[in-house]
C-alpha cells in the first residue's frame, strides 16, 4: 500500500503540514475560518531538534499494536491496510496512545476520543494526503515502498 | 480438516480466531461461551454506564465476524470438563465436542470474599460482565447511595460509571491507598485527591465487617448507609478446567511462549494464564486486555500450525477518571526521574541501562514511545535519555534508528 514517508534531510520544520492536516480534517471549507485563532490538533506532528526537523504521523503498521490493544475494537485495518479509528466506538481510554511506538496517535480536540492519520481517506481529500500535497520542500511523500 | 475448539469468547478468543484464520482458512472452529452475547469490549461496561458508548457499539468485532471466519458459536453454554486423552470437551448440556487443538480462554471471575450479611443485601452486584452492568444500571437512580467495596481498577471505573446517575458513591478498601496495582503511593494520592474533589468518598484502610440490610458496619466501627453495593475486590483466574485435567497451574495456567499448556494440544491465553513479564523478570498474571489479545493471537497461529512466540509481555495500563488520564507500564524499580505540576504527575523508573516503568498522570501524550523502550529493552545509552525524560520524542533516537523506524524497516 501507499504510505506517507518523511525525508528528514529536506524537512524545514515549517509546520505547514500540521496546519494542512488540521484544515483537511476540520470539516470547514474556508481555511481561514478553520484555523484562524484556533489551537490546532493535527494528526501529524513536527519534531524539532538541533538543526533537525521531521514530521511524524501514523505508520500504518502491518502488525499494529494499537489495533491489537484497543479495548473497544475501535481501531482496525481497512481493506487497503490503512489503520482507521471508529469514533463512535472509541471511548477515549488512550490505551492506543500508551502503546504506539511512534507517538502517532493522540487525544482528539475534545479529549473524549483518540485521533490518528487515516491518509486523508476520512475527509474531503478523498485519500490524497493534504500534508503531502502542500509540503513545500517535498519532505513528505506518499508512495509505495 | 483440523477441528479447533475454543472455550470462552472474549478478547483472547477473538484474537485466536483471527490467528487461526491467518494460517488455516478451512479448519472447523467451534467457540463455547457461557455469556449469551457475541464478544464485546469487556472494559466498555463502565463507559456504557458513563454514557460514553452506546450499547449497539460495544461489540468487539463487526456483526459479520463469526460468519466471515466460519465460527460455530455456541452461546450460553458452559464447558464443564476437558478429557485430554480422548481430546474432548464436555458441555453443560451433555454435548461432547472433540478437538484436534483446544484453546482455554476462560479469563477470570470476580473474587467474592465471604462477607457477613452480604447474602441479605437485595441490591448487590459484581462488575465483570455486560449483564452485570445492565442489571446494575436497572438499579441506578438519582436518590441512591452506592457503596463500592474495592478501590482497584474495576471498582473505580465502576464508581466513575455510576457517579452521575446516583446521589453518592462511597468506596471502601482494606488497602490504605487506591489503585495499588498501577500507582505508587504519591500517584495514588494524586488521583484520590482528584476523585475526592469530584465528590467520590473514600474510606481506606478499612473493610466491611458486616452488612445489615442497607447498612455496612466497618472494622473501624464506622457505619455506611447504602442502597446498593458493588463488590470489586479482585478477580480470580478461571484455571479449573485445565487443573482438573491435570495441566500445570501456578497462580494462573502455565504455558510456554507459544501459549501451549502442559497438556498435549491444549493452549491457554488471556487473563487465566501467566506470562513472562520482561520488566519484572518473572511469570505472573497480567490481567490486561492487550496481553489477552497478543496471547490469543499467538495461540491461534500456533494451533493452526504456524510458528509464533510471545516474548515481550509487560504490564501496560491506560485508564481515565472523569477525563483525568493515567498511563502506566512496566515495573517501578531502580532510579526514578520525576516531574510534578498542579495537573500532572510523571515518574520514570530506570535500571541496568533500561527504562523499566513509568507512571504518567494528567499528561499522557506519546506515552507509547516510553512503552516501546520498555518492551524492546532498548539500551538507554543508545538514545538521548535526557531528552526523553522531559518528553517522549523520536528525536531521542539516533538518526539511523529513527530513519529505520519511520521507514517501517524495523
Ligand atoms: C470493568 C472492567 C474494566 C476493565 N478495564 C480494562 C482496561 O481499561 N484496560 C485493560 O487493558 N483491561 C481492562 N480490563 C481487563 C480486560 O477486560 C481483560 O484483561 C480481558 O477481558 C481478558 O480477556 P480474556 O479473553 O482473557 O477473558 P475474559 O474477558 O475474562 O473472558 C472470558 C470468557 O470466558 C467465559 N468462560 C469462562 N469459563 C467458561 C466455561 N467453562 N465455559 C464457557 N465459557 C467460559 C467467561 O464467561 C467470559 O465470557 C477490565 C476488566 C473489567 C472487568
Amino acid at each position: 500500500m501507499k504510505r506517507i514517508y518523511v525525508n528528514e534531510e529536506w524537512c524545514l520544520g515549517c509546520r505547514l503540514c500540521e496546519y494542512e492536516c488540521a484544515y483537511a480534517n476540520s470539516g470547514i471549507s474556508d481555511m481561514v475560518k478553520a484555523l484562524k485563532g484556533k489551537t490546532i490538533h493535527p494528526r501529524i506532528r513536527v519534531e524539532d531538534g538541533d538543526g533537525v526537523h521531521f514530521a511524524v504521523n501514523c505508520r500504518h503498521c502491518t502488525e499494529a499494536i494499537c489495533v491489537k490493544s484497543c479495548i473497544a475494537g475501535a481501531l482496525s485495518r481497512d481493506g487497503n491496510g490503512t489503520v482507521v479509528i471508529d469514533r463512535e466506538k472509541c471511548v477515549g481510554c488512550f490505551t492506543c496512545v500508551t502503546v504506539c511506538p511512534f507517538g502517532a496517535i493522540m487525544p482528539a480536540a475534545d479529549g473524549k476520543a483518540a485521533q490518528k492519520c487515516a491518509l486523508c481517506t476520512d475527509n474531503v481529500k478523498n485519500g490524497v494526503p493534504n500534508c503531502v500535497t502542500y509540503c513545500p520542500n517535498r519532505a513528505i511523500v506518499f508512495e509505495e515502498r | 480438516m483440523k477441528k479447533y475448539v475454543i472455550i470462552g469468547n472474549s478478547v483472547a478468543a477473538t484474537h485466536a480466531i483471527e490467528g487461526i484464520r491467518s494460517v488455516d482458512g478451512a479448519g472447523k472452529i467451534t467457540v463455547v461461551s457461557d455469556e449469551p452475547h457475541a464478544a464485546y469490549g469487556r472494559p466498555l461496561i463502565s463507559y456504557y454506564l458513563y454514557g460514553r458508548i452506546a450499547r449497539d457499539k460495544m461489540d468487539y468485532r463487526s456483526e459479520a465476524f463469526y460468519e466471515r471466519n466460519q465460527v460455530d458459536l455456541k452461546l450460553g453454554r458452559r464447558a464443564e470438563k476437558i478429557d485430554p486423552t480422548a481430546k474432548t470437551v464436555l458441555l453443560d448440556d451433555g454435548e461432547t465436542l472433540s478437538y484436534d487443538r483446544l484453546l482455554v480462554a476462560t479469563g477470570s471471575r470476580p473474587f467474592l470474599p465471604p462477607m457477613e450479611g452480604l447474602d441479605g443485601v437485595k441490591d448487590r452486584f459484581t462488575f465483570m460482565t455486560l449483564d452485570d452492568a445492565l442489571s446494575l444500571e436497572r438499579a441506578l437512580s438519582p436518590e441512591k447511595d452506592v457503596l463500592i467495596v474495592g478501590a482497584g481498577l474495576i471498582g473505580l471505573k465502576c464508581a466513575e460509571g455510576v457517579f452521575d446517575r446516583v446521589k453518592s458513591v462511597t468506596v471502601v478498601d482494606l488497602a490504605d491507598r487506591i489503585l495499588p496495582s498501577i500507582l505508587d503511593g504519591e500517584g495514588s494520592a494524586f488521583v484520590k485527591e482528584f476523585l475526592e474533589k469530584k465528590g467520590v468518598r473514600f474510606l481506606l484502610g478499612d473493610s466491611v465487617a458486616k452488612f445489615d440490610g442497607g447498612t455496612a458496619t466497618l472494622k473501624s466501627g464506622k457505619t455506611v448507609a447504602f442502597d446498593l453495593v458493588v463488590v470489586a475486590v479482585g478477580v480470580r483466574p478461571n484455571v479449573e478446567l485445565v487443573k482438573e485435567a491435570g495441566g500445570a497451574v501456578n497462580r494462573g495456567i502455565v504455558t510456554d511462549s507459544g501459549q501451549r499448556t502442559s497438556l498435549p494440544d491444549v493452549y491457554a491465553a488471556g487473563d487465566n494464564c501467566e506470562s513472562y513479564d520482561v520488566t519484572a523478570k518473572q511469570s505472573r498474571i497480567l490481567a490486561i486486555l492487550p496481553n489477552a489479545a497478543l496471547q490469543g493471537e499467538c495461540a491461534g497461529v500456533n494451533m493452526a500450525g504456524g510458528k509464533r512466540d510471545f516474548l515481550n509481555a509487560a504490564p501496560v495500563n491506560a485508564i481515565g477518571f472523569f477525563d483525568l488520564h493515567v498511563a502506566t507500564a512496566g515495573s517501578y524499580e531502580g532510579e526514578c526521574y520525576e516531574e510534578r505540576t498542579e495537573t500532572s504527575y510523571k515518574k520514570l523508573f530506570y535500571k541496568d541501562n533500561m527504562l523499566k516503568g513509568f507512571i504518567l498522570i494528567g499528561n499522557i501524550e506519546r506515552a507509547g514511545i516510553y512503552t516501546s523502550l520498555i518492551r524492546n529493552m532498548v539500551p538507554l545509552d543508545s538514545v538521548d535519555f535526557d531528552l526523553l525524560k522531559r518528553s517522549p520524542a523520536l528525536m531521542a533516537f539516533s538518526r539511523e534508528a529513527r530513519r529505520d523506524k519511520l521507514a517501517r524497516r524495523q
